[in-house]
């Protein structure tokens, strides 16, 4: 069966191949450093479950050390010039779209496959002749990953690329990233470090005190401008929403005030999602893609959110204000 | 009280724009330490999350086809592609994605779009073809300031967007804490409370879009 271990030894294969080059690259200043950092990476994919968790820790720490003190360079890939690329596209058209849309197929048409649809009116079993060969519960990341080959294979394929050029390309992309691309997964490390020290327990608590026992308003603003600023503080609405919830959303607004539930915690969360727009520990939308997108200053993505969320927010409170209280 | 320092070092080290792994790994040191825990345990504990949420990282596989793709003119074509296009603006362009990305997400089709996936090798390159039919003198910042767009554009039509479908997981996690608090509530009912909010997301963040437009067309080439 293809579980995610799969996927997982596909991923730790792609960093062992972008360490290799990375130290081959003489013209990048830290080719030491900035191998070893995916020879780590790469480690973990491979080998992760049988380090332990303090040899986890360990291996993280490393990392952190290794990109947090500028041990991180980019290399020099032989890609092609602007021309070659101005020419490319006058060639080969609208064909260049192709191999990028594989990506969405393969994830969407397989993630349906392996796990079927169940819609209200819409209900579709899965395949039986593929889906007892995968993990159910991986599907998407599963179909992602196959999707991705499937796209790599097209692309070099139909355009003639030379065979080494998706890892050169690859690395080339995931230097551009550099110590963007731990990110993610540490700040949900330090969510789980939050969990086990009590941080929810604590924000609860206070946010309770502030919470008036005869302003339904004010009692609201507190609900939604807490998910937000919370969610802030942890990176995602995920955590903020059970903290909140059982501090203000349950007691004050649906026992208290007998708002609708399913209304609360919606809108409770989408004004979480108000606060997932305007912080850098969000990294996966935030900062990653400034990244990516290459712009001088990393909080330019954040920035740009901010007036749309602060709108977004004072919307939720009034949304919840007038909808679940009637 | 005291195990909010670790928070405050995030705000602070943040703040400063300290290297952000450095701040994430000494907040996490001063929240275990403050919480009575030794450093070996804060380490484990930070090391077994860490173990546990390698699927984040999976996403980077589509570097290579993108890359190649890139390599081969992708993102060139897709210039000359919205260059082609003489009714285009940076706004009604991204107004078109947010829509697209939107209704997407809101069927449960969260992966098909992403910031490596679509935003850099196509909706960036495109809405900056587009800034440059409205402004050819644009400046750099105001070409940073277009990607910026891009990528936020993205964010919010997906965070918008994804909750009206039943079976995203904020939407699980919701019945799930509500259920364990004794109160049951249909995943069906929250993805329907979703719809206001992402109508409204829809109209905000529209109108900034077009908004850029007209003062691109009041301070015109310099």
């Amino acid at each position: 069966m293809i579980t995610i271990q799969a996927v997982y030894v596909l991923v730790g294969a792609l960093f062992v191949v972008f360490a290799v080059l990375s130290v081959r690259d003489a013209a990048n200043p830290r080719r030491w450093t900035t191998g070893l950092f995916w020879a780590l990476f790469a480690l973990s994919f491979l080998a992760g479950d049988l380090l332990g968790d303090l040899g986890n820790g360990v291996l993280v720490l490393s990392m952190a050390l290794i990109a947090g003190f500028g041990g991180l360079s980019t290399g020099k890939v032989a890609t092609s010039t602007a021309d070659e690329r101005k020419a490319g596209a006058a060639s080969r058209g609208n064909a260049l779209f192709l191999p990028a849309l594989i990506i969405p197929l393969v994830t969407v048409v397989g993630t349906i496959l392996i796990k079927g649809i169940e819609l209200p009116g819409l209900s579709l079993g899965p395949w039986v002749l593929v889906a007892p060969y995968f993990e159910t519960k991986q599907a998407t990341l599963i179909s992602l990953a196959a999707g991705a080959v499937a796209a790599t294979i097209v692309a070099l394929a139909i355009f003639r690329q030379p065979l080494a050029s998706p890892f050169q390309e690859g690395r080339r992309l995931m230097d551009v990233i550099g110590w963007a691309a731990l990110l993610p997964q540490m700040l949900a490390s330090l969510g789980a470090v939050f969990a086990v020290a009590g941080v929810g327990k604590v924000v609860g608590d206070l946010a309770t005190q502030f919470v008036p026992g005869d302003n339904l308003l004010i009692a609201v603003a507190v609900y939604c401008v807490g998910m937000a600023l919370f969610t802030m503080i942890m990176g995602n609405a995920f955590a903020a929403f059970p903290v909140l919830t059982a501090g203000v959303g349950i007691p004050f607004l649906i026992q208290h005030f007998g708002g609708e539930p399913a209304a609360v915690a919606a809108i409770g969360m989408l004004a979480g999602f108000c606060g997932t727009l305007m912080t850098p520990l969000a990294a996966n939308f935030n900062i990653v893609p400034a990244a990516l997108l290459e712009l001088k200053n990393r909080n330019g993505v954040i920035l740009a959110q901010i007036p749309t969320a602060l709108i977004m927010l004072a919307i939720n409170t009034m949304l919840m204000y007038a909808l679940a209280f009637r | 009280m005291l195990t909010l320092l670790g928070v405050a070092v995030v705000i602070v080290g943040f703040a400063l724009r300290f290297n952000p792994l450095l701040v994430v790994v000494a907040s996490a040191l001063v929240t275990g330490l403050a919480a009575g825990m030794s450093p070996q345990d804060v380490l484990a504990a930070f090391g077994k999350a860490f173990n546990e949420n390698r699927f984040v990282s999976v996403a980077w596989l589509v570097l290579p086809a993108i890359g190649v793709l890139e390599r081969a003119g992708l993102q060139e074509r897709a210039r000359t592609l919205i260059a082609g296009i003489k009714a285009v603006t940076v706004g009604r362009l991204l107004l078109a994605y947010m829509f697209v990305r939107q209704i997407t997400a809101a069927v449960g089709l969260i992966s098909i779009a992403g910031h490596a996936q679509t935003v850099k090798p196509l909706v960036a390159p495109m809405a900056e073809a587009a800034a440059e039919l409205q402004d050819p003198n644009i400046t750099e910042d105001e070409r940073e300031k277009v990607r910026a767009m891009s990528a936020a554009t993205d964010n919010i039509a997906l965070f918008f967007g994804e909750d009206v479908f039943l079976a995203i997981g904020s939407i699980l996690l919701m019945v799930g804490f509500m259920q364990q608090s004794g109160i049951e509530v249909a995943p069906f009912e929250l993805s329907l409370w979703a719809i206001p909010t992402a109508v409204a997301a829809f109209f905000v963040h529209g109108a900034r879009l077009l908004l850029r437009d007209v003062r691109a067309k009041r301070t015109p080439a310099k």
